[in-house]
């Protein structure tokens, strides 16, 4: 068994959005994620996904709950801890065009990590930027370029290769392929699977393609309106959903064949996704599920492992 | 089945700063009565072009179709005036964009704007037009039409939007729905819901629909036929099951090799095709998609393959099915035996 590298355990987020109003972004999630592994989020727009992603890297402070890094808790390292724990820990953004600053070329990008850190200077660090350029399947002389002179699937590359440089152990991937074009898509996903075997990188890998998500990652949390609503290995959450929206939102994936229409039943949800300002009392599903019960209106489910690794937070269970 | 849409060798170009970009190089395809037809391809090949040319809409002073026939029943829409145009958008042909915003007026009343686009159309009473819109709204699945009616689309969720503007598209039973990516934004939960609705008012209503996605799913669960577009033209087309089952073009089976299947139980390495597409300020004399290809041969740089045909509707421009091809196959296999 190997030891967890990242623990959360009830961790909320939310924002003042004026009018003393409060978003509830994320309302209280904990799970943990295991050496090597690839922890992939799912959920609509809005339900917290990117939040929880920039919380745990530290871009956001948690409003309540614990981020637990390689056994340490990240609101109590000290500042050489926390200079370590930002170079262990890094993030891959959706949109390739706006995570690259325009007026740096790619080299100086890369390079900005390694000189952060003092991890090698002059030569060394010029050899440092063509090793990494080749390795997200780059060239060379690509590094005296800037940014806008790559289409959005090198750009993706050269985000990769900007966080490798620091060496770090584990990477928040946020929509990494969602603005690339299917064809493009596989490369940068084969990409990051191979860069994980040989580095030995950890990942959580947020997403909205449901079968990406199911290709690249072990277990599956699903979220919805700031809330995990279920966790499993990614065969049971796909073969035994047990939530209902895990099951409504596994029937609306289109088929992958001409041949298989119609085989898969579809759940049709009615209504919409309630606003986060003024989320349901009680389980956030209850306004859309088909389930739902009297006291779903009244209590929060707990999170509770109803199978051995496979967590749920639904009065079903 | 009657023929409603019929594209013959379109060819369309922008002029920018940069030069002339030949967006669309020669896109030929039909669509009959009450069925759809999915175009498919990666960003920048030119569906949206494609797209607004049959509306009429490509926009000007910089862009220009340059060649070819869109014939709409027996009118040639590259020939038809502004006027002209303009009463068959939304009476016979109704649009729906990727961005439900971009076809919403923010300052406007929902129930305003479906209204207006029935009576622009449609000689009915304001009140008679008010009874259709709020049936637009039920038939497109909102509840509480009435208060719905006088809210703004900011009062919507991004679903609803997009539910209200294929109430608008519907307004006047057009006989062709032209869809640009109408998914692409949505949660699949939603996009399921458009989906479903965009079939059913076709079953009623016997409407064609030109489906433009990037998402091979969303082609697998809707489209009748295919027409695979790369670099500003139609690299290969056929039926649903010819383009899934038996594709005759490599960049067809690159497409579908490099999504992952969600209904095979092993987990498959992806297969990616590698490159990036050509640049349209010059595109490539031969076959576009050479660069590309792990089968490119030396007449694929130098020519522009022909079509060859599989059956009645499947079709693909690939040296590979050429039967000169075959011969050159032949011709080794002999050699090869000759040898032994
Ligand atoms: N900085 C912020 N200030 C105020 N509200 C925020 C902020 N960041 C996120 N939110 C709100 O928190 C909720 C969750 O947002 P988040 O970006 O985490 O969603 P997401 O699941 O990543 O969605 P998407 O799939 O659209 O990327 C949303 O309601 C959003 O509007
Ligand atoms: N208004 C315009 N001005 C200049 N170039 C355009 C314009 N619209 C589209 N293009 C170019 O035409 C090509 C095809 O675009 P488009 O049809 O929008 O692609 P897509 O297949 O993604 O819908 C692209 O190279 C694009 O940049
Ligand atoms: S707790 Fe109740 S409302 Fe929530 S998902 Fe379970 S059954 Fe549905
Ligand atoms: S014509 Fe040649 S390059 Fe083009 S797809 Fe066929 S084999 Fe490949
Ligand atoms: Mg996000
Ligand atoms: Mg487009």
């Amino acid at each position: 068994m190997s030891e967890n590298v990242l623990e959360i355990h009830d961790v909320k987020k939310h924002f003042n959005v004026g009018n003393k109003q409060v978003v509830k972004s994320v309302d209280g999630i904990s799970f943990s994620i295991k050496k090597g592994e690839t922890l992939g989020i799912v959920g609509e727009s809005g339900s917290g996904k990117s939040t929880i992603g920039r919380t745990i890297v530290g871009l956001y402070e948690a409003t309540a709950g614990k981020v637990v890094f390689e056994g340490k808790e990240i609101s109590q390292l000290d500042r050489k801890e926390k200079r370590e724990f930002n170079r262990k820990m890094q993030m891959i953004f959706q949109d390739p065009h706006a995570s690259l600053n325009p007026r740096m070329r790619v080299g100086e990008i890369i390079a900005e990590g390694i000189d952060a850190y003092g991890l090698a200077k002059g030569k060394a660090k010029q050899e440092r930027v063509f090793q990494l350029l080749e390795r997200v399947g780059l060239h060379p002389d690509h590094a005296t370029r800037f940014p806008h002179e790559f289409s959005g699937g090198q750009r993706q590359r050269i985000g990769i290769a900007r966080a490798l440089a620091v060496q770090p152990s584990f990477i928040v991937a946020d929509e990494p392929i969602s603005a690339l074009d299917v064809s493009i898509q596989a490369q940068v996903v084969n990409l990051l699977e191979d860069l994980q075997k040989e580095e030995d990188l950890t990942y959580l890998f947020i997403a909205h393609d449901l079968a990406m998500v199911k290709h690249i990652s072990d277990r599956i949390g699903v979220m919805y309106l700031g809330k995990m609503m279920e966790l499993a290995e990614s065969q049971t959450l796909f073969q035994e959903p047990l939530h209902p929206y895990t099951n409504a939102l596994l029937s609306a994936i289109p088929v992958s064949a001409p041949k298989l229409r119609g085989t898969r039943e579809r759940i049709v949800l009615g209504g919409d996704p309630p606003s986060p300002i003024n989320p349901p009392s009680g389980c956030p599903f209850r306004t859309r599920c088909p389930s739902t019960m009297e006291r779903c209106a009244v209590v929060m489910p707990e999170w509770k492992e109803v199978k051995k690794d496979h967590w749920v937070a639904c009065h079903l269970y | 089945m009657s023929r409603l849409l019929e594209v013959n060798d379109l060819k369309v170009s922008f002029r920018t700063y940069g030069g002339e970009i030949q967006a669309v190089r020669g896109v030929s395809f039909y669509i009959d009565e009450g069925e759809t037809l999915a175009i498919v391809g990666e960003s920048g090949c030119g569906k949206s072009v494609t797209a607004q040319a049959v509306m009429g809409m490509v926009p000007v002073p910089h862009g220009k179709v340059k060649n070819g026939q869109i014939l709409f029943g027996d009118r040639d829409i590259t020939k038809l005036s502004k006027k002209k145009l303009q009463q068959i958008r939304g009476s016979e042909i109704g649009m729906i964009f990727q961005d439900p915003m971009t076809s919403l007026n923010p300052t406007m009343k929902i129930g305003t704007q479906i209204r207006e686009g029935i009576l622009k159309h449609q000689k009915l009473s304001k009140n008679e037009a008010k009874e259709k819109a709020l049936e637009l709204l039920r038939l497109v699945g909102i509840s509480d039409v009435e208060k719905r009616y006088s809210q703004y689309p900011h009062e919507f969720s991004g679903g609803m939007r997009q539910r209200v503007v294929i109430a608008i598209a519907l307004a006047c039973d057009p006989k062709l729905i032209i869809a640009d990516e109408p998914t692409t934004a949505l949660d699949v939960t939603i996009q399921a819901q458009i989906l479903d609705l965009l079939k059913d008012i076709q079953k009623k209503r016997n409407s064609s629909i030109i489906l433009i996605t990037h998402d091979l799913g969303v082609v697998a669960e809707v489209a009748d036929r295919v027409a695979v577009m790369y670099a500003g033209v139609v690299v290969e087309s056929g039926t649903v099951d010819e383009i899934f089952e038996n594709p005759k073009h490599p960049y067809t089976l690159g497409l579908l090799k490099s999504v992952p299947n969600l209904d095979s139980p092993d987990k498959e390495r992806l297969i990616p095709i590698d490159g990036s597409p050509p640049d349209l300020f010059a595109p490539p004399t031969g076959c576009p998609f050479a660069a590309r290809c792990p089968f490119a041969m030396e007449v694929c740089v130098m020519h522009m393959p022909d079509k060859e045909t599989f059956s009645d509707h499947h079709y693909a421009k690939c040296w590979l099915n050429d039967n000169r091809a075959i011969k050159v196959e032949e011709m080794i296999t002999a050699g090869s035996e000759q040898l032994v």
